[in-house]
């Protein structure tokens, strides 16, 4: 063919703007893919809302094209190690680095004396410190850190360094920590323990409620620590520019935050800081603070003016944590003979580990939600947080809602039980009503609880089941709440919660800015969504760019649940401001109203008489030539909920959605092992943006909750992790993993963006209930720890028979036949 | 004090085609996609053996990279994540996870993908057990691996089929 005989492409503007786009190799509409499992009722009208789709950015996903922290490779580039305390608490004598600088590569060293300042995601517990100065606290804690030319070199170095220590006595568990005659890990002047937290809160008249129950139930529980294990270790790479600017890439779920503490740490205006969140590879709660790694590579960046990476290795994860705090509760709850709560009174003990970290918010948030769930007239609680010398503990999916689930709603069975009522049937009785509110002063809005327990009921036939199982075949239920974002910002601010902007191109792409992080719960897909729908266009049309403080604007980051809600909204306002601008152009083009104007399927059309419409490009340029540069922003501020006491903030939400588990499995009466046949669970998320999105965080949710009813430990010998690996630190593989099986419920919220709510987080607090009641069904005894194991069972078997430990009537084991020869 | 070993310049069989790379015989088949030859898709959780997050192809037969050296990658043929979609088409295992939401973070999903290519293009007529046993080396927090599984599943099913209707891969 000659080139002449090429067809020819026009540059010039297309009056009716072209809308038929070139078909990409994997075009959006042709990648729906099955219809839901659990197809939830659509109203008319939504093109992009709730269809289960592909996440815009699965594409690159499966190519290895997308560019994580540690895939950032720079030019010149030093790497750093970090040197951890090797033993628990121990007064720093001296940090030797002499002998680590002369090693050749090595480029640079710092120490705790480098930098001086305390800091601490929470204002209120600012007592970390970049490397540690005169104290350390935990094995694992930073000591200094080391970059060179090399990773092995870094490393080697790092191991020359001498530090000298003076052993404290390590506080290891609760009932240390609580005593007086141990050092104190920070030091505190107004106690004599080591005591980081109490919160003491009573709602309503507790005692008159105790007075009027029938019946009063007391249980001690004790919810075991565990840890995120995201597949991705912690990464970052620094780089400070001949311009004084400092940049970080950073898996983090929490750019705004990590931007505030690099710049009060490192002494440096905001504007000369910017924080890019790549995509994280898994974050569930654990990156969601600035590490100490992170703010040391900033540190060598700028001091030795080359960019800087520092990747953790499995074992400094495992020492990062900020995982689920082990907590022991008390549990007090006072019932009429119907079932109906007169009063609770929980407390909680909250094994904090070394540091502050966001555990004064977990504390509260061991009460919180307590009465989201259930209609509790009288309420009170206590929380105790301490600190240990073990890797401090933090926010883990569910964050400090989800121990306190284990209790009440093991206990919630063990009344039903007492009282000859039908577990779920109980629990509809008591559940909250929409659009009501709490004795602690929480606003519920949307509420499908009732709708979830009849949903995973119905499809597990649970009533049936229950009533004939044979021994070692149980059935369990449970149900919980959670957050759609904190009502509150960690620092107190009067901005909002998110921000996003919106920018229309002539071409007919259209760009969302939010500061958002993806670690993979599927924000960037949902900020598409939203925009698409909101403008009639293909969620390929959309390109999110988000998590960059210098281009983005705030969003709080990754946590809470907060993003559909907030960062949802925030874009909906955004994109709605855009689609005015462009309807009012289209509709004095088409001499229609500008209300009736309509955006669908790339075109944007009279209501009354669809077939007269310009195309979604058209009306864009009709508006751009109008208004100029089609940019617009949204902003999202929680309503002011806080009931005024102290500690109110915490707990406050939007709205919360609601979960119900019900569990199946079979245990073995002679070994104890567990067999989870099924897990079902049924999510109240308000209205499902991605149907796709929400089944697979649900069902991550139920995986991740099963790790930790079953196997995740937190063990230590003489204040060291004892399983710091991704081999003893056992989690779910495909062989242990149940099926799962989703249940949508739309309740479509007031608020929440075309009524969404959450599922990042909720739909993992009842399946450890869940299986701690299909396992008490099964054995007809009440385990009151997690995780549930084997061992556990047998003893419980053997205490509810009066008998010897199982493990004693076992044959004595023989010895092997000898190998043959 | 250990000196890393002199670099030797070695021939690669990557993705298809020969590539020259001088490293460090100490370095890890790992360390050498990702470092020396900038391939970054194939990723790390534990390099230890421990998360198959770093599975790649040799000769066909899934590898943990972390746990091989490269110097004894000579004469072998390796494949990563890079290597899985030919002429700007998805590999019907890539198509099949994105398609199901099999890819939540994506940082365990090269390993799977690894995996799981070997699995449907040697083996036809998968059941869940077979699927389930393949990638019991493969740690994913995310997607409790249902829809993982439900990806391999598609991808083995289409791959039949279209190894029936007479079109290969
Ligand atoms: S990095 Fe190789 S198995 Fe984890
Ligand atoms: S998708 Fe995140 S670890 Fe598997």
């Amino acid at each position: 063919m000659k080139e002449e005989e090429l067809p020819q492409v026009s540059t010039a503007t297309n009056p009716d703007g072209d809308a038929r786009l070139p078909t990409p190799a994997h075009d959006a509409s042709s990648v729906i893919r099955r219809a839901p499992q659990t197809p939830p009722d659509k109203p008319e009208g939504f093109h992009v809302v709730g269809k289960a789709m592909a996440k815009t950015d699965s594409f690159t996903r499966v190519t290895g094209q997308d560019k994580f922290a540690d895939d950032i490779f720079l030019p010149n580039m030093l790497y750093g190690k970090m040197v951890r305390s090797t033993v628990p608490h121990a007064v720093l004598k001296r940090v030797d680095a002499s002998a680590a600088r002369a090693l050749p590569g090595v480029v640079a060293v710092a120490t705790g004396a480098d930098i001086l300042v305390r800091y601490g995601i929470l204002p209120s517990s600012p007592d970390e410190m970049v490397m540690a100065l005169d104290k350390v606290r935990y094995v694992g804690d930073p000591i200094a850190c080391v970059v060179a030319d090399d990773e092995l070199t870094a490393e080697e170095a790092a191991e020359l360094v001498d530090v000298e220590y003076e052993a404290l006595p390590a506080i290891g568990t609760i009932d240390q920590a609580l005593r007086d005659d141990l050092p104190q890990i920070h030091e505190n002047p107004r106690r004599t323990n080591n005591i980081h937290k109490e919160a003491h809160l009573e709602f309503g008249d507790v005692e008159a409620g105790f007075a009027q129950a029938d019946r009063i139930f007391e249980d001690e529980y004790f919810f075991e620590g565990n840890t995120h294990a995201p597949i991705e270790q912690h990464a970052v790479v620094a780089q400070y520019g001949g311009d004084g600017k400092l940049t970080i890439w950073c898996s983090t779920q929490t750019p705004h935050y990590l931007h505030r503490i690099a710049c009060a740490v490192l002494g440096m205006p905001g504007s000369q800081v910017r924080i890019i969140a790549p995509p994280v590879g898994g974050g569930f709660g654990g990156k969601t603070e600035p590490f100490a790694h992170e703010l040391a590579a900033a540190y060598l960046a700028r001091k030795t003016g080359r960019p800087v990476k520092i990747a953790l290795n499995r074992q400094e994860v495992f020492y990062a944590h900020r995982g689920r705090h082990p907590v022991r509760f008390k549990l007090k709850t006072g019932v009429k003979n119907d079932g109906t709560i007169t009063a609770i009174h929980l407390q909680s003990w909250l094994d904090g580990g070394a540091y502050g970290s966001y555990g004064v918010a977990t504390t509260y948030y061991t009460g919180a939600l307590t009465t989201v769930t259930y209609k509790v007239p009288a309420y009170k609680f206590d929380g105790c947080r301490v600190f240990t010398n073990k890797p401090p503990c933090g926010p883990k999916r569910g964050h400090g809602t989800t121990q306190p689930r284990f209790a009440l709603e093991n206990q919630l069975d063990k009344i039903a039980d007492a009282l000859g009522l039908d577990a779920a049937e109980y629990r509809k009785q008591i559940a909250v009503d929409p659009y009501t509110s709490t004795v602690n002063g929480l606003r519920v809005t949307s509420c499908g609880l009732r709708e979830c327990i009849d949903a995973a009921c119905e499809r597990t036939q649970y009533k049936t089941k229950r009533a004939a199982m044979r021994r070692g075949k149980g059935i369990g239920i449970a149900a919980s709440a959670y957050l759609c974002g904190a009502g509150l910002p960690i620092y107190w601010n009067d901005m909002p919660q998110s921000g996003a902007m919106v920018k229309v191109d002539r071409g007919g792409g259209v760009t969302v800015f939010a500061g958002t992080s993806d670690c993979g719960q599927g924000s960037t897909h949902m900020l598409a969504a939203i925009v698409a729908e909101t403008l009639g266009i293909d969620v390929m049309d959309v390109s999110v760019c988000f998590g960059d403080t210098d281009l983005t604007p705030v969003d709080l980051g990754s946590y809470s649940s907060r993003v559909t809600f907030m960062a949802g909204n925030a874009a909906r306002e955004a994109a709605g401001k855009a689609r005015a601008l462009i309807a009012q152009a289209a509709a004095a083009k088409l001499g229609s109203a500008q209300e009736r104007i309509g955006f669908a399927g790339r075109r944007v059309y009279d209501l009354d008489e669809p077939s007269h419409a310009l195309t979604f490009i058209a009306a864009v340029q009709l508006a751009e030539a109008q208004f100029g540069t089609l940019a617009t922003v949204g902003s999202y501020w929680a309503p002011k909920l806080a009931a005024g006491y102290k500690g109110s903030g915490v707990g406050p939400s939007p709205a919360y959605s609601y979960s119900v588990a019900v569990a199946e499995v079979d245990v073995d009466l002679e070994t104890g092992a567990i067999q989870v046949e099924k897990i079902t669970l049924a999510h109240d998320v308000g209205r499902c943006i991605n149907a796709d999105s929400v089944e697979g965080q649900i069902e991550g949710g139920v995986y991740m909750g099963l790790g930790e009813a079953l196997m995740e430990e937190w063990p230590f010998r003489a204040g060291e992790h004892k399983i710091p690996n991704l081999l003893d630190y056992k989690t779910l593989t495909s062989l242990d993993a149940p099926p799962i099986e989703a249940i949508i419920i739309e309740t479509d919220d007031r608020e929440g963006p075309f009524g969404a709510k959450e599922a990042g987080q909720g739909p993992l607090n009842p399946v450890i209930p869940a299986i701690a009641n299909a396992v008490a069904d099964a054995i007809k005894a009440r385990i009151h720890s997690t995780p549930i194991t084997a061992e556990k069972i047998l003893k419980a078997l053997d205490a509810s028979s009066g008998s010897t430990l199982r493990l004693k009537k076992m044959p004595a084991s023989q010895p092997p036949p000898p190998v043959p020869a | 004090m250990t000196v890393a070993p002199p670099k030797v310049l070695t021939t690669l069989d990557v993705n298809g085609a020969p590539v020259q790379v001088a490293f460090h015989p100490n370095k890890t088949l790992l360390e050498v996609l990702r470092e020396d030859l900038g391939l970054t898709g194939t990723k790390h959780g534990c390099e230890m053996g421990h998360c198959g997050a770093c599975c790649v192809l040799v000769d066909e037969q899934p590898v943990l990279s972390c746990l091989a050296l490269a110097i004894e990658m000579t004469g072998h043929k390796i494949r990563t994540v890079e290597g899985l979609a030919t002429n700007g088409h998805l590999h019907p295992i890539q198509q099949a996870f994105a398609e199901c939401g099999a890819a939540q973070c994506g940082y365990c999903t090269p390993g799977f993908l690894m995996t799981g290519a070997a699995l449907v293009e040697q083996h036809g007529g998968l059941s869940e057990t077979e699927i389930r046993e393949a990638i019991a080396g493969n740690l994913c927090r995310c997607t409790g691996y249902t829809k993982i599984i439900e990806a391999i599943q598609l991808a083995a099913t289409r791959m039949e089929r279209a190894a029936s209707s007479g079109y290969s891969k």
